[in-house]
């Protein structure tokens, strides 16, 4: 008798504790909070201890160039991770695939077109690939695409190696490339006319013959807010990001409503090595060059970007704004400290405690919204 | 009951002398049974009489290695789980539901999003998800405050109840619930138990798997007893006693001795 009276209290409890959780469960379901309370954090911290210059508008701009490159594999990185996946080898990808598309360029002499087209295709098939690999034999995405990481930059220094005679770098991109609009596209600063204007009327800061001190937004700025916006959409609105959700979340569930997570984590993987290629291209064409060294640790840095944008290790959890966020905390600190009386060398010890604090501020997060005891 | 002889002219699901071998282990060894429209058909059965397989079979998981499965009076064969949701079998399980971090309309209508607008424009139409999930659940005595809410905020009973709600609103013929009661407290089990009776009068099929006879025996029109991958019978659920039910899942006669010697508790 008493085991059945012990029994009633525990199944009437959950009832009133969702009652009074309620509205703070309600204020806490965003993912990105987290992330947005660091950056307050981050920004105040820098506002007393750094240089006012770092808040000036060169100052910002060469904060956000370095941080919408990453922003751009966090968010991929991060969209994986809701997916239930991980992908460790983005870094290497964005050697291998610069190596592709810089080879493509100046050994075959493609056009830009092509090479751009032919780079984020060869990309998506090797993404597709990886992902293949994880579903077919149910082995941990950490492990398969740690190989990956290692494979990919044996191979980038192969190539590279081959293609340019023995060099770790391949160089002579600029003079192939020429100026096109294609190009603008993916490489050097938009807005330039706006910002020339601004100066002009003395709006923004310029050197003593009228140049503007900042030529205009990085394109890389653009491609980042852009892809964050298009990823937050599709997360939250569209039949593929509930199914991405899903698919993280719990893949039986996911599968026994429907679901087709085998497509969804396979085109998630093949989206993430696309991203990987994106940043390739652009850091390529704006430094004219490609060595063995690009991306390297890259995807440490954009998982730790996802995390503190509030995306769960376990999948099923999290948002591309949370990770756009979490990249400009990334740049803020890793240039700001640069700004501060602190040596830079600081900036990893910084970085670890952030994502440690992110990760148990995720925990927590996860308890209230799931109401785990 | 009234339940019982009304259903015997049309069984929505109707299989007849199942076998599934799974290599040299044969996991049904010839099973029958049949459901039709608004009757509860209780299937028992001790660990291992090959309750789980049978709902595997019948909810297109794995396909039987021989025998007869009748849908509605024709003989199917499903590849997939879609296939046997298509022909308006809908399966709950236990704990694989639901998801926990999702919201509930977004679990609700998960598979089966609603979309508007222009491809590639087309997105979920969220308002009209949240109105539905809302309504269906006002309709089940679940009062939520928000759609938005993760189910994992929900109770076990309430989210075994949301699920069949889903079933139900997407048109199941037959719902096959996989021990919707074994993980629940008192109070939650009499809420599913509750809306299973509710289901019923709607005049859907349903199969409940339980080992435990007093929750079957509470909404159940007919029981099927599996022993051993065989049917051991069927009975109607004014032909048969509690006692003798629970006898007869459990083998007889070594229950019945220990039941005596615990004073009469199991």
């Amino acid at each position: 008798m008493a085991q059945i009276e012990q029994q009633t209290t525990v199944a009437a409890k959950p009832d009133e504790r969702i009652r009074q959780v309620g509205f703070l469960t309600h204020m806490m379901r965003r993912p990105e909070l987290g992330a947005v309370a660091g950056l307050v954090m981050v920004v105040v911290f820098f506002f007393f201890a750094a240089d006012p210059s770092m808040f000036s508008l060169s100052g910002l701009m060469t904060i956000l160039a370095p941080a919408s490159q990453l922003g751009i594999l966090a968010i991929a990185a991060s969209l994986l991770m809701i997916g239930g996946e991980f992908d460790l080898s983005i870094g290497s990808m964005v050697a291998f695939t610069g190596l592709i598309f810089g080879a493509l360029l100046t050994n075959f002499g493609q056009p830009l077109w092509i090479s751009i087209v032919f780079t984020l295709m060869l990309a998506a098939v090797m993404g597709a690939v990886n992902g293949q690999i994880v579903i077919r034999t149910r082995l941990p995405s950490f492990i398969v695409t740690l190989a990956f990481l290692f494979i990919l930059r044996g191979l980038t220094l192969v190539g590279l190696k081959w293609a340019t005679g023995g060099s770790t770098q391949l160089r002579g991109i600029e003079d192939v490339v020429g100026d096109g609009l294609l190009r603008q596209v993916f490489s050097g600063v938009a807005f330039q006319p706006l910002f020339n204007w601004l100066a002009e009327h003395d709006l923004i800061e310029k050197f003593d013959n009228g140049v503007p001190k900042v030529a205009g937004v990085p394109v890389s700025v653009l491609w980042f807010v852009g892809i964050t916006g298009a990823a937050t959409w599709m997360l939250l609105r569209t039949r593929v990001g509930n199914w991405i959700f899903a698919a993280g979340g719990d893949p039986v569930a996911a599968r026994n409503s429907g679901v087709p997570v085998d497509r969804v984590k396979t085109g998630l993987f093949a989206l993430t090595a696309c991203a990987a290629a994106l940043v390739a291209i652009i850091t390529v064409l704006d430094a004219g060059s490609t060595d063995a060294r690009r991306g390297f640790q890259k995807e440490f840095e954009a998982i730790i970007a996802a995390v503190i944008g509030g995306s769960l290790l376990t999948g099923g959890y999290g948002s591309a704004i949370g990770a756009f966020f979490g990249a400009i905390i990334f740049g803020l600190v890793s240039i700001g400290l640069t700004y501060t009386q602190f040596d830079s060398d600081w900036f990893q010890v910084f970085l670890g405690s952030m994502l440690l604090l992110a990760v148990l501020f995720n925990n927590f997060i996860r308890r209230k919204v799931t109401g785990e005891r | 009951m009234a339940d019982g002889k009304t259903a015997m002219s049309t069984p929505v699901i109707e299989v007849n002398n199942v076998v599934k071998h799974y290599g040299s282990v044969i996991a049904l060894s010839g099973v029958s049974m049949k459901v039709s429209q608004g009757e509860v058909l209780c299937l028992l059965g001790d660990n291992g009489a090959g309750k789980s397989t049978l709902i595997k079979t019948l909810s297109g998981v794995v396909r039987p290695t021989s025998g007869d499965f009748l849908v509605e009076g024709k003989p199917v064969a499903f590849n997939s789980p879609r296939d046997a949701l298509d022909a308006g079998i809908a399966t709950v399980y236990q704990d694989l539901a639901m998801i926990p971090l999702m919201s509930i309309t977004r679990n609700f209508f998960m598979g089966r999003e609603p979309l508007k607008g222009i491809p590639p424009f087309r997105h979920i139409d969220f308002k009209h998800c949240n109105a539905v999930t809302h309504e269906e659940m006002r309709k089940i005595g679940i009062d939520i405050r928000d759609p938005n809410q993760a189910v994992g905020t929900l109770s076990g009973g309430e989210r075994q109840c949301v699920a069949i709600a889903r079933a139900v609103y997407f048109g199941a013929k037959v719902l096959i619930l996989d021990e919707p009661t074994s993980a629940l407290g008192v109070a939650q089990t009499s809420m599913v138990l509750k809306y299973i009776h509710q289901v019923q009068q709607k005049g859907l099929g349903v199969i409940f798997i339980t080992h435990n006879v007093r929750h079957a025996y509470a909404v159940g029109s007919r029981f099927t007893v599996l022993n051993r991958g065989k049917t051991l019978g069927t009975c109607a659920k004014g032909e048969i006693s509690i006692d003798e039910l629970q006898n007869m899942m459990a083998g007889g006669k070594e229950l019945q001795t220990l039941s005596d010697e615990l004073g009469g508790t199991i």
